[in-house]
């Protein structure tokens, strides 16, 4: 346990700050279910979490494979959790490929616990171990409890008479009732999630909740090596109020549909499957009680058209995709751009270039979110920083595509997308609408007309009487908005353009500095998902008195009008990326700043201490 | 809407932009069809959107004084289909050319067709692309001398109506650009109908293509080179209507014979039923030199549901179900805990 060594006895149960558990097993054990079951779990017990879903691109892998091992890790405890944890402190492991795959992130001294059933001659060989670890002191670092789960599932789920295949399935909910023992969490949650999940399977929903009993009651009674206790983790301090566990694409979602709504504006969300964007359009798609339609188009291009066309005859069009789809809906994008309509881009980045790491996390397409179209195609750019965060984000994207009429680039990532965390549940009734404006007087209309202080075109929609006009590619008129060649007018709509997307600057918050002080030796510049880590490596170093504060940039263009300002009260500048250096470019370019890099593109999310050393080394330097 | 439709006349329809179209070019002679149709359609103009895509027939908006949208190169059915799905009351036309519908284009065209998403999709066809001067396109026939095929191109041409019958197209149309007579009322049909309906016009393209229809158009051949489809009746061309097409039972192929000829009768001829998808594909397939190019309604399948129609159905069966949508409440939904 990170927090093994302050272990307190109280009422026979050991005490800890805060744990990382993950579950490990072959992409069809399912790991993801187990530990989203967890997850709720925890949630109700009252610990503050984080998780972070790591599974392979392959749908079901050949068993026993290493790259078919799929996890889930979940970071809980009763203090502020913003990261998925550094170090694993139980490992769960299914079979030898999960093993070798994530040992190497378990502490010495941690727990893990493996089916010793998978540890055939074939699995082990298929792992590319010689021997079996559980035998030859290879774990001897470790605190290893070893079960023939396989054995123990196929005796709990016997009454049920399933077959052999469906009967073995049983073997994580098994897992899941040991663990949750462990760390004495509620069952009644995972035994009523999977009751409503098998409604149609009343013999599997039974079989599984036995398996998961099964396994709570062997951890009760059985020898388990001396130590392994029932782990208390006290319960976090949190605002008052009511929670939920959120992922960052549903939080989206939900933001993209309560963006819709203050702005009281009708939504068609446009999309093609990608991942790790898809789940996106399925939670939409589920929702048409709300003013929303959603359409799988037949390709990314088809569907960034369909949205553009909707905004066109007066809904918000949105569209979803991740890096080599947001490629596809570049030409349309600038489209969009030079007739000036609303549209929303949402980028849930993954590892790239090309099919790159399709289910791993990345935040390499800022450049090409900025710079990555034909033209002179200046667009706003924003990115969400949490699962949380997800959910104002997209309300902002929309105020300020229809707002200022133009396409935004709104950024997040296969990291955030995934993970969940504890939501203090807001009520809309808190935000401010900002209904969109249509034109209906046809006195003195040209499509051309804009607002003198936002710069924002006027929006006049088909089927309003009088208001009958053509829009397009082709460079338009300054005054009349029919097209035009003339070379004066391209220079003026083009400076047009640049001062509208620049001008936004003046309707955005100005940058705070999210944890430390305003001017100091150090400031750690983040955007996107690297919010957690940042978060707890500054943090870690504060309470050590070290000088150095943390901002995490939201609007990512136009960037916030102080921002230069503030960035040169620090000595430093330290800005870690989950890519080469996309952000740290921007802002040596804009600000003239010798700011420094900490970059990362393995896939994962930053570990707080990566990001600690770092900090200590820049403040040593 | 529900004001009375006043009554508009084609000027209304035109905008007030200089159509830049190449002297002679088929496009003219569309355009004033379209714009005397209009008022005759049972549509508030403001209701009335034309999308394109890039070519020249893509300029089409600009000359109509509707809502209208010249987008990119291709994707004019993906706007399109934005457009309806955002706001089912409009009547929307997309105009493309063989170019931006069927090569660039060619995806969105199979999937707007299959969907049966409820929009006229005007196929301008000149088999050439004439903006970027004059390159052969997917329905050049083969040996088309053009700057990109010097020495004639050597692909085979596509049909756009055998096209748009395999994508599921549930009305398919061909046209003649100068025949008012004939487009207006196919134009006509194509907008009744619910549902994509595709709509080929062979334009000439005097610049890069000239007389690439002549055989057809031209009054002095018509009669042997066209085959007028009319619903219910048989399938006759040729001076006086002497020859038509039979199917010969054998090789269930059509065949051309002359009536009073071997015994053959009016009755013996093939009877044209818009309904009946095996004919129409057989008469798409049709071409000069061996048979004559069918004009007319090839395909019309009225009974098939609209996309556009059933997506809104679902959303109100959905909202009857699930009653009155509320944010809170959505964000309330799942296990929920409170602290205190």
């Amino acid at each position: 346990m990170s927090a093994v060594e302050e272990v307190s006895h109280q009422d026979g149960a050991n005490q800890v700050s805060d744990v990382v558990v993950r579950f490990a097993g072959d992409s069809g054990d399912g790991m993801q279910l187990t530990g989203s079951n967890f997850t709720e779990a925890t949630a109700i017990y009252g610990n503050d979490l984080a998780t972070f879903p790591d599974f392979p691109a392959e749908i079901r892998a050949p068993a026993g494979a290493t790259f078919g091992v799929s996890a889930f890790q979940i970071y809980f405890g009763s203090e502020d959790v913003s990261t998925a944890g550094d170090d694993v402190d139980v490992l769960v492991a299914m079979n030898p490929a999960a093993l070798i795959t994530n040992l190497k992130d378990v502490l010495v001294g941690g727990l893990l616990i493996i089916d010793s059933d998978a540890f055939t001659d074939k699995n082990l060989a298929r792992a590319g171990y010689s021997s079996n670890p559980i035998e030859d002191g290879s774990l001897d670092a470790y605190r290893v409890i070893p079960i023939a789960v396989t054995k123990q599932v196929l005796e709990s789920v016997k009454p049920f008479g399933l077959s052999h295949k469906f009967a073995v399935r049983c073997k994580n909910m098994w897992t899941l009732g040991l663990v949750m023992w462990l760390f004495d969490r509620d069952r009644s949650i995972t035994t009523g999630s999977l009751k409503q999940k098998f409604a149609n399977k009343p013999e599997i929903a039974d079989a599984n909740i036995a398996a998961l009993n099964a396994g709570h009651a062997y951890a009760e009674t059985a020898e388990l090596p001396t130590g392994v206790e029932v782990y208390r983790v006290p319960r976090a301090e949190a605002a008052p109020g009511l929670y939920r566990n959120i992922t960052g694409s549903e939080s989206l979602a939900y933001g993209l549909i309560a963006g819709g709504q203050l702005a009281d504006l009708p939504i068609t969300f446009a999309s093609y499957p990608i991942t790790p964007a898809s789940s996106l359009l399925h939670t939409l798609s589920g929702q048409k009680q709300f003013n929303v339609v959603t359409f799988q188009a037949e390709d990314e291009i088809a569907a960034v058209c369909a949205a553009i066309g909707a905004s066109f005859s007066g809904s918000l069009g949105i569209t979803s995709s991740s890096g080599p789809g947001i490629s596809l809906k570049a030409e349309a994008i600038s489209l969009a751009s030079a007739t000036e309509l609303p549209l929303i881009v949402v980028n849930t980045q993954r590892g790239g270039p090309s099919t790159g790491l399709p289910t791993k996390t990345e935040q390499s397409d800022l450049n090409q979110s900025l710079f990555g179209r034909h033209g002179d195609s200046m667009l706003p750019v924003i990115s969400c920083s949490t699962s949380v965060d997800c959910f104002d984000v997209a309300i902002e994207a929309v105020r300020i595509a229809t707002q200022f009429m133009t396409p935004v680039i709104l950024l997040s990532d296969g990291y955030m997308a995934n993970a969940s965390e504890p939501w203090l549940l807001p009520d809309i009734n808190d935000y401010e609408p900002f209904p969109a404006k249509f034109e209906t007087n046809p006195e003195g209309f040209t499509p051309a007309n804009r607002d003198p202080a936002t710069l924002a075109r006027v929006w006049a929609k088909p089927g309003t009487p009088g208001l009958e006009h053509r829009i397009g590619g082709i460079e338009k008129d300054f005054d009349s908005g029919d097209i035009s060649y003339d070379a004066d007018n391209h220079q003026r709509m083009t400076d047009l353009r640049k001062d509208k997307i620049e001008g936004i600057a003046n309707y955005i918050p100005e940058q705070e500095v999210s944890q430390g002080s305003p001017k100091g030796k150090l400031a750690v510049v983040g955007w996107g998902s690297t919010y957690g880590s940042i978060h707890q490596a500054v943090k870690r170093c504060r309470l050590e008195d070290l000088d150095v504060s943390h901002i995490h940039v939201r609007y990512m263009n136009p960037l916030p009008r102080n921002l230069g300002e503030l960035l040169a009260g620090y000595d430093k500048v330290l800005i870690p990326e989950m890519n080469t250096g996309q952000f740290i470019n921007i802002i040596r370019a804009k600000y003239l700043i010798d700011a420094k890099p900490l970059n990362k593109v393995s896939g994962q999310p930053f570990k707080i201490r990566e990001v600690e050393t770092a900090i200590r080394s820049l403040l040593e330097s | 809407m529900n004001a009375p439709v006043q009554k508009l006349t084609a000027k209304d329809y035109a905008s007030d932009q200089e159509v830049r179209w190449c002297p002679g070019c088929g496009d003219y002679a569309i355009l004033k069809t379209i714009q005397k149709l209009m008022p005759e359609l049972d549509v508030q103009k403001e209701n009335q959107v034309f999308v394109s895509g890039i070519g020249c027939s893509s300029r089409f908006p600009y000359y109509m004084d509707t809502y209208g949208f010249h987008t990119i190169h291709g994707r004019a059915p993906s706007f399109a289909t934005g457009v309806k799905l955002s706001n089912p009351e409009l009547d929307v036309w997309v105009v493309t050319g063989d170019g931006d519908g069927l090569s660039i284009g060619g995806n969105h065209m199979i999937h707007v067709l299959r969907r049966n998403v409820d929009l006229q999709i005007l196929l301008f066809n000149n088999e050439i692309y004439g903006l970027t001067k004059g390159q052969y396109s997917p329905t050049s026939k083969v040996g088309t001398k053009s700057p990109s095929t010097p020495d004639g191109s050597v692909d085979m041409p596509l049909r756009p109506c055998v096209f748009a019958l395999g994508a599921g197209a549930k009305f398919v149309a061909r046209t003649i650009d100068t025949e008012a007579k004939h487009l207006a009322p196919v134009l006509g049909r194509a907008h009744d109908h619910k549902g994509a309906s595709f709509v080929e016009i062979y334009q000439n393209c005097p610049v890069y293509n000239d007389g690439i229809f002549d055989q057809i158009k031209d009054k002095k051949n018509a009669a042997d080179t066209r085959l007028v489809l009319e619903h219910g009746k048989p399938l006759t061309f040729g001076i006086e209507d002497r020859k038509g097409l039979r199917m010969n039972a054998k090789t269930l192929l059509l065949e051309i014979v002359t009536i009073g000829e071997d015994g053959v009768t009016i009755d013996d001829l093939v009877v044209h039923d818009e309904t009946n998808k095996v004919l129409a594909q057989m008469l798409a397939g049709l071409k000069l030199p061996e048979f004559p190019e069918p004009i007319g309604v090839l395909y019309c399948e009225s009974t098939a549901p609209s996309y556009t129609d059933d997506v809104y159905q679902q959303r109100i069966v959905v909202r009857e179900t699930r009653g009155p949508a509320d944010i809170n409440d959505l964000l309330r939904g799942g296990h929920t805990w409170t602290v205190s």
